[in-house]
C-alpha cells in the first residue's frame, strides 16, 4: 500500500517534471543549445504568479494564460537578439553564453525578490482526495493535470500546426528544411520562444505546490537535464516518459535513501544513462 | 608464402542488413588489387572492417599472419595498414605539412616531431605538394587534397595501402597524374588495394580485380575476364542487358 | 623551404620558455615589496592561473568542454584536509590530493570521454554535484555539512604565512606552466590538436585517442587537485558548497576564453585580467557582482570568442602557430 502511494506521488510529480522539461528538450533538440536560463525562467514565472495572486488575487491557473505570451516574447527576443549570433558556435560558447545570461537573470531576481522562500497559499485550499488508504492533495493533482495538458498542447502544436511542422523539419535536417523554404532563423526564434513559454507556464504550477525562491532555479534545471537524458532530446513524448520515470525514481529514492538524497540518486542515474544509453530510454538519436 | 592480407568469411551486419556478407579474399605482397562493384555494394564498409573502424560481425581478418579482426583503427594504422578517404578529411586548421607529419608521427613510427616533419616534407615533394607545405590544409583545391590524402597515406609507412576512390571528382589530366603517382607508390613495394569506379584506371593498374555486389564477392580474376563475366554485367547493368550481351535467355 | 619552418618551430618553443621564465621571475617579486592584501590577491590569481592552465589541457587542447574542474578542486581540497586530519604532514597531504585527483580523473575519463559535446559537458558538470553530496553525507570522515577544520600552521607570523602561500601557489603555477609548454610542443599536444580537429581521422592516422584524451583529462585534474588542497590549508576551513561551487568550473573557462585558448599564455593572461575585473566589481557592485560577472561572460562570448590573444593573432596576419 505504501508503495502504491509512493508510486502515485511519483507519477503526480512526474507530470510536472514532464512539463518543466518539454520546452528545455525542444530547445536542445532543435537549436542544439542548452538553455541554462530555463530554470530561472521557471522561477520567474512562479514569481509572476505569486505576485499576481498576492497583489491582485489572480488565481495561478489564470496566471498561466497571462504568463504564456509574455514569456514567448521574452524567449523570442533573447534568441533573435543574442543567441542567433552564436548559433553555429561550438558547444562551449553557447553553454557559457546562456550561463552568463542566467547569472544576470538570477542575480536580478535575487536583488528584486530576496532569497527567502515564499509560498503561494490558495484560499480556500483545495483539500485532499482520499481513495482508501491513498491520499492525494488536490492542488498537486490539478497541477499535474494542467502540466500534462500543456505538454499535450505543445505536442499538438508541433504535430499539427504549420509552424510546428517547420520546427520538426529544422530539427531533422536544417539544410533540407531551409531548401524547402523554411525560414530557419525565425523558426529558431519561435522554438526558443516556445521553450521559454513552457518554462514560464510551469512556474505558476510550481508555485502552487512548492515554496519558491530565486535559489531554486538550478534545481529545476537539473531535473530538466535528467528528464532529457532519460527521455531523449527534442521529443515531447520523450519528455513525458522521462518526466514520469524521474518522478517515480525520486519518489522511491526519497523513501529508501531519504529525501535529501533523492536528487543525488537522480544525478547518478543521469550519469549512468549517459554512459550506457545516451540516446535515452526511447532510443531516439539526440544531438551531440 | 603467407598472404599479406587475408579475409576469411568476413561479414559485417548493421541491424538486420548485411553490408558485407561472407567475403573471403587473399592479397599477396606486391599486388595491386582493384575492388569494384555498384554503388552500395559494401566496398567502403569492407575497407572499414579491414582498418578496424567497424569490427567484423563474423569471420576474421589476418594481416601478415596476425589476427587484426578486433583491432582499433589506430592499432591497424600502426601495424602497417594505411588508407585514404573517399571524402577527404584533413585537419582543417593545421598546415599541410602538419597533416602529413601527424601520420608520420603516429602511424609511421617517426621518432620525434622533427623527424616526422622531415619525412612529411619528403612525402609532400613526392606527391608534388612540396610548395604548399606551410599553407592551411583547408586552402587546397580538391585535386590537391586528394594528393594530400596520398601523402598522408604514404607517411603512415604502410605495407598495405587502401585507396578509397582517389579519383572521384578529378578531371582527365588529374586522373592521369594520380595514376602515375599510384604506380610510383607500388614501385616502392607497397601493396595496394584500390576501390575504383573508373574502368580505365582499373585495367591499367590492377593485376587482379575483385567484384562486390550486395556485400558479396561475386567475381575475381584478371580485369578483362572479370568485366566479361555475366554476373558482373548483371550486377552493374541489370538482367536484361546481361542477357543481351551474352545471348542467354532471360525470364 | 623546409629549414625556415623547422627553425621556426624550435624558436617558438624556446621563445615560449624564455617568456615563461621572465613572467615567473616577475611574479616572484611581490612578496618582497607588497603588503599582505596584495599578496592575498596574488595568491588567488595564481590559483586561478593553475585552474585555467589545467582546464586548457582538456578544454583547449583536446576540445572537450569539461565542467569537471570544481569536482577535482573539491576532491583535492577534501583529500588534503582529511589526510591532515589523520596526521599526515601538509606537503605529503598535498601530494596525496594530487594523486587522488589524477586517479579519479583517469577512471572517470574512461567512462565519460566516450561522450561528445553537450553530453560530456553535462556529465562532467553533474559529477561535481554527486561528489559534493557524497562528501556531504560522509559526515564522520569529512565533517559533512558542518565543514572541515584544518590544523593551523604554528610558528609563522601573518606576513610569513602570506608569503608562504604565495610562493607555494607560484610554484604550482610554474609547474603547471612547464607542463603546458612541454605538452604543447610535444607529441601529446600534437595528438590532442589532431583529436580536437577531427577525432575519427586522428584515430585512423594512428593516434591512440583513448590514451591521449585520458592523459589530458588526468593532467587537468592533478594540478587542480593540488590547488584545492593548498587552498584548504590556506583558508583553514572548507565545506562542500564552497569547494564544489560550480563557479570553479565556469571561471577557468571564462579565463581561457578571455586570454585565448591557442597559446600557453592565454590562461595566465586571462586569469590576471579576470581577477582584476573581479576585484573592481566586487568592490563597487557587491550585491550584483554575479550579475556583472554574467554580463562580462555574455559580452565575451558575443564579441571576443577568441579572446584577447585572438585579437593579437589577427593583427599578426596569417601566421599559424
Amino acid at each position: 500500500m505504501l508503495y502504491l502511494q509512493v508510486l502515485l506521488n511519483g507519477l503526480v510529480l512526474g507530470g510536472l517534471f514532464a512539463c518543466i522539461a518539454a520546452g528545455f528538450s525542444l530547445v536542445w533538440g532543435v537549436l542544439n543549445v542548452i538553455n541554462i536560463l530555463h530554470g530561472s525562467f521557471i522561477v520567474l514565472g512562479a514569481y509572476a504568479a505569486w505576485y499576481g495572486h498576492a497583489l491582485w488575487g489572480i488565481h495561478p491557473f489564470v496566471s498561466i494564460l497571462l504568463v504564456a505570451p509574455l514569456f514567448f516574447a521574452l524567449g523570442y527576443a533573447i534568441q533573435s537578439g543574442l543567441l542567433n549570433r552564436v548559433i553555429a558556435a561550438p558547444v562551449l560558447l553557447t553553454l557559457t553564453l546562456t550561463f552568463g545570461l542566467d547569472l544576470m537573470l538570477s542575480n536580478a531576481m535575487l536583488a528584486a525578490f530576496k532569497a527567502d522562500f515564499r509560498k503561494l497559499v490558495l484560499d480556500p485550499p483545495l483539500g485532499v482526495l482520499s481513495l482508501g488508504n491513498i491520499v492525494l492533495p488536490v492542488d498537486r493533482l490539478a497541477a499535474m493535470a494542467l502540466a500534462l495538458l500543456l505538454t499535450l498542447l505543445l505536442y499538438l502544436v508541433l504535430s499539427r500546426s504549420r509552424t510546428g511542422r517547420a520546427i520538426v523539419a529544422v530539427r531533422m535536417d536544417r539544410e533540407a528544411a531551409s531548401l524547402m523554404g523554411v525560414n530557419v532563423y525565425r523558426t529558431y526564434a519561435i522554438t526558443f520562444g516556445l521553450g521559454a513559454l513552457m518554462a514560464g507556464v510551469a512556474g505558476p504550477l510550481i508555485a502552487m505546490i512548492f515554496p519558491i525562491s530565486p535559489l531554486t532555479g538550478p534545481v529545476y534545471l537539473g531535473k530538466a537535464f535528467v528528464v532529457c537524458v532519460l527521455g531523449g532530446l527534442g521529443s515531447v513524448p520523450g519528455a513525458m516518459v522521462g518526466g514520469l520515470v524521474l518522478g517515480v525514481v525520486e519518489s522511491f529514492a526519497a523513501l529508501w535513501f531519504g529525501p535529501e538524497h533523492a536528487v543525488t540518486v537522480a544525478f547518478a542515474l543521469l550519469i549512468a544513462m549517459l554512459v550506457f544509453r545516451p540516446t535515452g530510454l526511447l532510443g531516439r538519436k539526440g544531438y551531440e | 608464402m603467407t598472404p599479406l592480407l587475408e579475409l576469411r568469411a568476413v561479414s559485417r551486419r548493421f541491424g538486420g542488413l548485411a553490408a558485407v556478407n561472407n567475403v573471403s579474399l587473399s592479397v599477396k605482397a606486391g599486388e595491386i588489387i582493384g575492388l569494384i562493384g555498384p554503388n552500395g555494394a559494401g566496398k567502403t564498409t569492407l575497407v572499414n572492417v579491414i582498418t578496424g573502424v567497424h569490427p567484423a560481425s563474423s569471420g576474421s581478418v589476418l594481416f601478415n599472419g596476425r589476427d587484426v579482426t578486433r583491432c582499433a583503427p589506430w592499432q591497424a594504422a600502426r601495424a602497417g595498414i594505411g588508407r585514404t578517404f573517399q571524402i577527404v578529411q584533413p585537419f582543417p586548421e593545421l598546415t599541410v605539412v602538419e597533416n602529413v607529419a601527424a601520420a608520420a608521427l603516429f602511424a609511421g613510427g617517426a621518432s620525434s616531431i622533427r623527424n616526422a616533419r622531415t619525412q612529411a616534407l619528403e612525402h609532400l615533394d613526392f606527391v608534388g605538394l612540396g610548395d604548399f607545405a606551410e599553407r592551411s590544409a583547408s586552402a587546397l583545391t580538391l585535386a590537391m587534397r586528394k594528393r594530400l590524402e596520398l601523402a598522408k597515406g604514404l607517411a603512415m609507412r604502410p605495407r598495405l595501402l587502401l585507396l578509397d576512390e582517389v579519383n572521384a571528382g578529378l578531371n582527365s589530366s588529374e586522373i592521369n597524374q594520380a595514376l602515375e603517382l599510384i604506380q610510383a607508390i607500388a614501385a616502392r613495394g607497397i601493396t595496394i588495394l584500390i576501390i575504383e569506379h573508373l574502368m580505365k584506371v582499373v585495367t591499367s593498374l590492377c593485376s587482379r580485380v575483385v567484384v562486390l555486389h550486395h556485400g558479396e564477392l561475386i567475381a575475381e580474376g584478371e580485369p578483362q575476364s572479370v568485366m566479361r563475366d555475366p554476373k558482373v554485367i548483371q550486377a552493374y547493368l541489370g538482367k536484361r542487358y546481361a542477357a543481351q550481351t551474352t545471348g542467354a535467355p532471360h525470364g | 623551404m623546409s629549414n625556415p619552418a623547422m627553425a621556426a618551430l624550435h624558436t617558438a618553443a624556446r621563445r615560449d620558455l624564455g617568456l615563461a621564465c621572465l613572467l615567473f621571475a616577475l611574479m616572484a617579486l611581490p612578496p618582497f615589496v607588497a603588503d599582505t592584501y596584495i599578496l592575498r590577491l596574488g595568491t588567488t590569481m595564481l590559483m586561478y592561473a593553475v585552474l585555467a592552465l589545467s582546464w586548457n589541457f582538456i578544454g583547449g587542447m583536446a576540445g572537450y568542454p569539461s565542467f569537471a574542474t570544481a569536482a577535482f578542486f573539491g576532491l583535492g581540497a577534501y583529500a588534503g584536509g582529511v589526510a591532515q586530519k589523520f596526521g599526515i604532514g601538509m606537503w605529503l597531504a598535498w601530494g596525496f590530493a594530487g594523486l587522488l585527483a589524477l586517479l579519479f580523473a583517469a577512471a572517470l575519463g574512461l567512462a565519460l570521454l566516450r561522450l561528445r559535446g553537450h553530453y560530456f559537458a553535462i556529465a562532467s558538470l553533474v559529477v561535481a554535484e554527486v561528489l559534493r553530496e557524497i562528501i556531504n553525507s560522509a559526515t564522520d570522515l569529512t565533517g559533512g555539512g558542518m565543514g572541515l577544520n584544518l590544523p593551523l600552521r604554528t610558528g609563522q607570523s601573518v606576513e610569513q604565512q602570506a608569503d608562504f602561500f604565495y610562493w607555494t601557489m607560484l610554484g604550482l603555477a610554474a609547474v603547471a606552466m612547464a607542463a603546458t609548454l612541454a605538452v604543447q610542443h610535444g607529441r601529446l599536444g600534437f595528438g590532442l590538436r589532431c583529436i580536437q580537429q577531427n577525432e575519427s581521422a586522428a584515430d585512423m592516422l594512428g593516434v591512440n585517442t583513448t590514451a591521449t584524451k585520458t592523459s589530458a583529462f588526468a593532467l587537468s585534474a592533478v594540478f587542480t587537485g593540488i590547488a584545492g588542497a593548498i587552498y584548504a590549508s590556506w583558508v583553514n576551513y572548507i565545506e562542500p558548497p564552497d569547494v564544489f561551487d560550480v563557479l570553479y568550473s565556469v571561471k577557468p573557462i571564462v579565463m581561457v576564453l578571455l586570454g585565448g585558448a591557442g597559446s600557453a599564455f592565454g590562461p595566465i593572461i586571462g586569469a590576471g585580467v579576470f581577477l582584476g575585473l573581479e576585484e573592481i566589481v566586487w568592490r563597487r557592485f557587491l550585491e550584483v557582482h554575479s550579475g556583472v560577472l554574467g554580463l562580462l561572460i555574455v559580452l565575451l562570448v558575443l564579441f571576443l570568442p577568441r579572446g584577447l590573444a585572438g585579437i593579437a593573432r589577427r593583427r599578426a596576419r596569417g601566421h599559424t602557430p
